[in-house]
Order: C-alpha cells, then structure tokens, then sequence
C-alpha cells in the first residue's frame, strides 16, 4: 500500500488501572488511504475512543500503548516528541467531538478559538486569520459567519457548534479528520446535515476521514470502508457492500440484526445481541465474542482468530472462514 | 448591564435601610449608654441625654435619624466631642482600606499562583505541602495567629514592631494574619477548580489543535477555573472586613475596625450607627463589583 496515509500495525492500548491491566486495545491493524472515509463501528467500551486518542498521542495515564505502530504520512507517530506531536495535531491530523455543546470553551468567543488554532499552526497575522476563520464557517453552512465569529458558544444551537468544530478542525488543510461520534448527541435530521457536511468538507478538501459511531445506519451512507470493532480487536472490515451484503463476522451479523428493518429486506423483528461483553481486565484466550456467539467452536474457546480474507480487501476474524486448506487448524 | 446596575443599586438601598433598622433597634436593646461611665450626677446626666435628644422615644430618635441621614448628616460622635461621624469615617477609614486592600492584593498574589502549583502537581509532595498549609490557614482563627505571632516575632525575637502602623515592618503580622485565611482558601479553590475542569471536553479540543500545555493551563483552563474564585472574592471582603475588627484591636492599629469596637464598648451610638452603615455600603459594593466581574469572566452570565 504505497499511498497509504495512516497504517496502524498491531497497535495494543492498555489501562493500568489498580484492579489490574485494562486491554483496551488488542491487536488492531488497519490501513487508510489518502481521502478515504472510514467508518469505525462497535459497541461502547469497544476501544474506538482510545484508539484514535493514542493516535493522536493523547491518551492520558493510566493509559498507554504497549505494543504496535503508527505511522501516518510516512512517519512514526509513536516515535515524535511532543513538540513534533503538536505541529501534527489540529494541522495535519484534527479531531471532533461527540458533544459539540461541551467541546468548545464556553468563555471565549467562537471567532477567538477559532482564530487561536489557524494561527498556532500558520503564524498568519490576526487579520488574516480572522478572515480565513470566516471564510471556513461560511464554507461549512454557518450564516452570518462575521457575527458568529464574536458570539459565544452558548448563542449557537448543538449542529452549529458541531459546525464550527468541524470549521475549526478543517482550518488547516488537515490531511486527516476524525469524527469520534460526531452526531451522537444531535437530533436526527441535524444529524443528517452533519453528516453530509463531513461528506460535502471531504469532497472538498480531500481529506481522509476515519467515522466513528454506534451506528451502522450512518457509516453506510458515507463511509468508504467499514471495520468492525470488537473487544479491542477488528472482527470484519470491508466495503459497505461487503459488510451489508456479504456479512462475514456472527458479531456484525449481530449487529445488523439490531438494525430497524434488516439487511435482508424483510421487516424481521429487532434482535439483541445476547450476553455481556467481555472483561477487558481479564481477556479470554479464544475469540473474545465466543461466549456471545452462537456458532462457537470449540477452537473459538482455545485460540484467538487471525485475520481471514474473504474477497477483495473483505477480511473477517472469525475461525469460520479459515481458507479451506488449512485443514490443519480446524476444530 | 446598566439596567443591572441601577437595579442593584436600587436594591441594595432596601438592604441598607433594613440593616440600619435592625441595627438601631438591636443597639437599643443592649443595656447601657454612652454617658454612664462617666463621673456625673443624674441631673446633669438628664441634660447631656436631652441635648443628644436621647431622652426621646426611640421610635423618634429613629426617625430623627433617618430624616438627617437622608440628609447625608450621620450625627456627631458622643465620645469624640466635637467630631462629626462623617469626619471620623474620612480620617480613620483610609487606614483599614490600606490595610484590608493589601490582604486582598496578598491573598490573590499568593493563592492564585500556589493553588495552579498545587494544581499542576496534583498528589505529589509539592500538593500535599501546599494543601496541609491551607487547611491549617483556613482552620485557625485570625486572632489565634495574630496573637501567636505578636508573642513570638514581637515579644521573644523582638524582630517585628507590635503595635501601630508607622513603618512598612508594622504592616506584615496584621496583613499576614488578615490574609491568611482567605489566601488559603483562594488556593484551595482554585486548586480544586482547575482538578474540577480537568477531564472537560473543551481542554481535549485544546489539546486536539495542537495547543501547547502552557496556553491550554493558562489560557483555557484558567479563565473558565477563575469563576468560583471570583464567586468567592464577595464573601472574602466581608470576611477581610469583619477580621479587620479584631486584627486592628490585637495590634492597636487606629483603623475604623477599633474605632467601631470601641464605639460598641462605649455605646456611642451615633458612632455605631455611622460605620455599620459605612461597612454595609462597602460590602454591597465589593458584591457588585463582583458580579460585574463574574459577568466579564463568564459570557454565560447575563443580567
Ligand atoms: N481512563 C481509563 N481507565 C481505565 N480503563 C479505561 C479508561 N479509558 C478507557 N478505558 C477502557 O477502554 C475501553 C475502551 O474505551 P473507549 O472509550 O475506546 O470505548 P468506545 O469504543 O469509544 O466506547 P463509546 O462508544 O462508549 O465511546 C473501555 O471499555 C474501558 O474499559
Ligand atoms: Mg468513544
């Protein structure tokens, strides 16, 4: 993958806390290209926050990365000194918020965070960065953007301020956004603004996009690619079609089943994914959604699954699709 | 803010007319009068009270007293003849003022710096240092520490002068026993404040831009940490003004704080009245300058 923009290798996130060691990530690999949107699905406490908070170096104690790589653009992230690191963050990687109604300091004016972050990483004189700070506002929807600039956060409704985040997170040209949640706490049909401003932002400036949800109604609409996350770890990653029509992984076809109206066309009643997840502090040595999964093997409880391909760029971590013949390995 | 402003004021009117109610009521009550002490016969006694008009009802000299007060007239003093209270207030007044602004200016400079120490060195040494100090300032009475220091720096090490307020020297023990407390309690709050806000969404933005710690500490934690402080700042003047009282007795400074004991002691009514009503005025404000500071400090305020 030449042109890829960020390649994480086995990335492993742990938390020390003092009931022990919390693996919140374990094992998680991928690959984004130049201008791809990606959509991170996975149920809550699945590792999607933590993991794109240590790529942007900024997991606090007791959080720590205990193993893999990250390298974006060509250079290894985990490997940049923290001054390095801040020349990266908000210019070439930028990041937005599940709550925009907290995400922005509620004592200064939106024109001042705004201006604050196009010239920590521009230097350009006020003036000037006033006026870019206006002219990135206009460009994501927002109206009289000369006077939203000296208005405080709490003047603006939640889909505005999720528009100045995304204003403020594209002021410099990132080269990646990540949306942690980004439509989470909005209502529906501004949800859908949000979401195809994201869409509308990345036709328009080409930057890659890494989605993060619960909900995998949003991610089919936009995303390019979509890896679902579980426990820690990728389960199935694909295309959207691939995902939809051709679910692989029992945890996806989980989730899917808690769609309204599935995948399959009929009106199938709402199915809950039986069981609890599992303990972070204390891993399973098989496949972490084993106990949950009703076509469990007996391998599924020993070892835990790799990575199979099931067709181009469609891989899923599930001991039913080992390649035939590797018969060796079957239960 | 102007209509704010005038309403306030318009309120605290109606405060100040209750608290001069009640205190004169209550001043009545107490047993005594300003001319018992002194070596005079009954008759004499009867004429001193009729030329102060204090052998009226009270409900008259009440009402004798607001009409002269609506007049700016605050009486004369019936202890220091000859002053009117009004003098007494312009000659003694400037030095509680010095006295009280410079603990105030002591327990900003002070607190504000060691509760982000405290803050940014959560649960090290420096912190518990600095946290085992406050509790221990917040927790001792000002005259305790102004007692123990007069007796220690004052009279066995002889190093600071105890009584008076001649020389720059004079100033530290009563400025340092007025502060205390609140530089403690400053540091404390703002410590906690900072931990408070920590966690919050808007410092992961911060960080998320590419913000360096310092102007995230300083910039954006800072101001949103100052409001309790500022919250506090109102109950801090009242706190500085109430411990003038007893600091300025315990180190014989002729400030208005001894002047209104005394008053109390010797039933000089005029007198009690007039800096009651001098220190109320101050605390109302000391309270709107606060809340206009509260309103620049935190856009969300509006009046
Ligand atoms: N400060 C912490 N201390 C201990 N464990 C933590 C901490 N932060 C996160 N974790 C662990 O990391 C796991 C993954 O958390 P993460 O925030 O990435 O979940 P998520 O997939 O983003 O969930 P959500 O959808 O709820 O945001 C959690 O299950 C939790 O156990
Ligand atoms: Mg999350």
């Amino acid at each position: 993958m030449a042109n890829s923009l960020l390649e994480m290798d086995d990335l492993r996130i742990s938390f020390f806390t003092p009931a022990g060691e919390v693996k919140a990530v374990n094992g998680m690999s991928c690959a984004l290209n130049q201008g791809e949107v990606l959509g991170i699905v996975g149920e809550s406490g699945s590792g999607k926050s933590v993991s794109v908070t240590a790529l942007m170096k900024l997991l606090v104690r007791p959080g720590k990365v205990v193993g893999g790589g990250i390298k974006f653009d060509g250079r290894d992230i985990l490997a940049m000194s923290s001054k390095e690191m801040r020349g990266v963050r908000g210019k070439d990687i930028s990041m937005i918020f599940q709550d925009p109604m907290t995400s922005l300091n509620p004592v200064f004016t939106i024109g001042n965070q705004l201006i604050e972050t196009i010239r920590t990483h521009t230097g350009m004189p006020k003036k000037e960065a006033a006026d870019r700070g206006v002219k990135m506002l206009a460009q994501v929807g927002i109206n009289n953007p000369e006077k939203r600039m000296k208005q405080f956060p709490h003047e603006l409704s939640g889909g505005m301020r999720q528009r100045v985040m995304i204003a403020m997170a594209l002021s410099c040209s990132p080269k990646l956004l990540i949306a942690d949640e980004p439509t989470t706490s909005l209502d529906v049909t501004i949800q859908a603004q949000i979401l195809d401003l994201i869409k509308k932002m990345r036709d328009e400036t080409g930057a890659a996009v890494i989605l993060i949800t619960h909900d995998l109604g949003i991610v089919s609409e936009i995303c390019d690619r979509i890896m679902i996350m579980y426990a820690g770890r990728i389960v199935e990653s694909g295309s959207v079609d691939d995902i939809y029509y051709s679910t692989a992984h029992p945890y996806t076809k989980g989730l899917l089943g808690c769609l309204p109206g599935s995948s399959k066309g009929v009106r199938a009643p709402l199915k809950a994914i039986e069981g609890n997840p599992v303990d972070l502090l204390d891993m399973p040595k098989g496949c972490g959604f084993a106990s949950r999964c009703g076509e469990c093997m007996k391998i599924c409880l020993r070892e835990n699954p790799p990575s199979f391909p099931i067709g181009e760029g469609h891989v899923s971590a599930c001991w039913k699709h080992v390649p035939v013949n590797a018969s060796e390995v079957r239960p | 803010m102007l209509k704010f402003v005038s309403f306030r004021l318009l309120s605290s009117l109606v405060t100040l007319f209750l608290v001069i109610t009640a205190t004169f009521f209550l001043m009545f009550l107490v047993p005594g009068g300003p001319f018992l002490s002194e070596k005079i016969n009954a008759a004499t006694l009867a004429q001193i009270n009729k030329k102060y008009g204090l052998d009226q009802p009270v409900y008259v000299q009440y009402g004798n007293y607001l009409k002269n007060l609506v007049k700016g007239d605050l009486g004369i003093s019936f202890k220091r003849r000859g002053y009117t209270i009004t003098e007494i207030i312009a000659e003694k007044f400037p030095v509680s003022a010095k006295l009280g602004a410079l603990a105030i200016i002591c327990a900003l400079l002070v607190g504000l710096p060691a509760g982000m120490l405290a803050a940014t060195k959560r649960n090290t040494v420096v912190d518990r240092i600095i946290m085992a100090v406050c509790t221990l300032g917040i927790a001792l009475p000002s005259f305790i520490v102004s007692t123990t220091l007069l007796y220690i720096l004052g009279m066995q090490f002889k190093v600071l002068p105890v009584i008076g307020l001649e020389t720059p020297r004079n100033y530290i023990m009563p400025v340092f026993a007025l502060s205390l407390s609140p530089t403690c309690y400053i540091t404390r709050l703002l410590r906690s404040s900072i931990l408070d806000i920590q966690g919050q969404d808007y410092l992961k933005t911060a960080r998320a831009k590419g913000l360096g710690e310092q102007v995230v500490l300083f910039k954006h934690a800072l101001k949103n940490a100052l409001i309790p402080v500022i919250t506090y700042m109102g109950p801090m003047v009242a706190g500085i003004l109430t411990g003038s009282l007893v600091i300025e007795k315990i180190f014989s400074i002729p400030g208005l704080g001894k002047y209104f004991i005394d008053s109390i002691e010797g039933r000089d009514y005029t007198l009690i009245m007039g800096t009651t009503i001098f220190f109320a005025a101050i605390l109302i404000v000391a309270n709107l300058i606060v809340d206009i500071l509260y309103c620049l400090v935190d856009p969300r305020i509006k009046y």
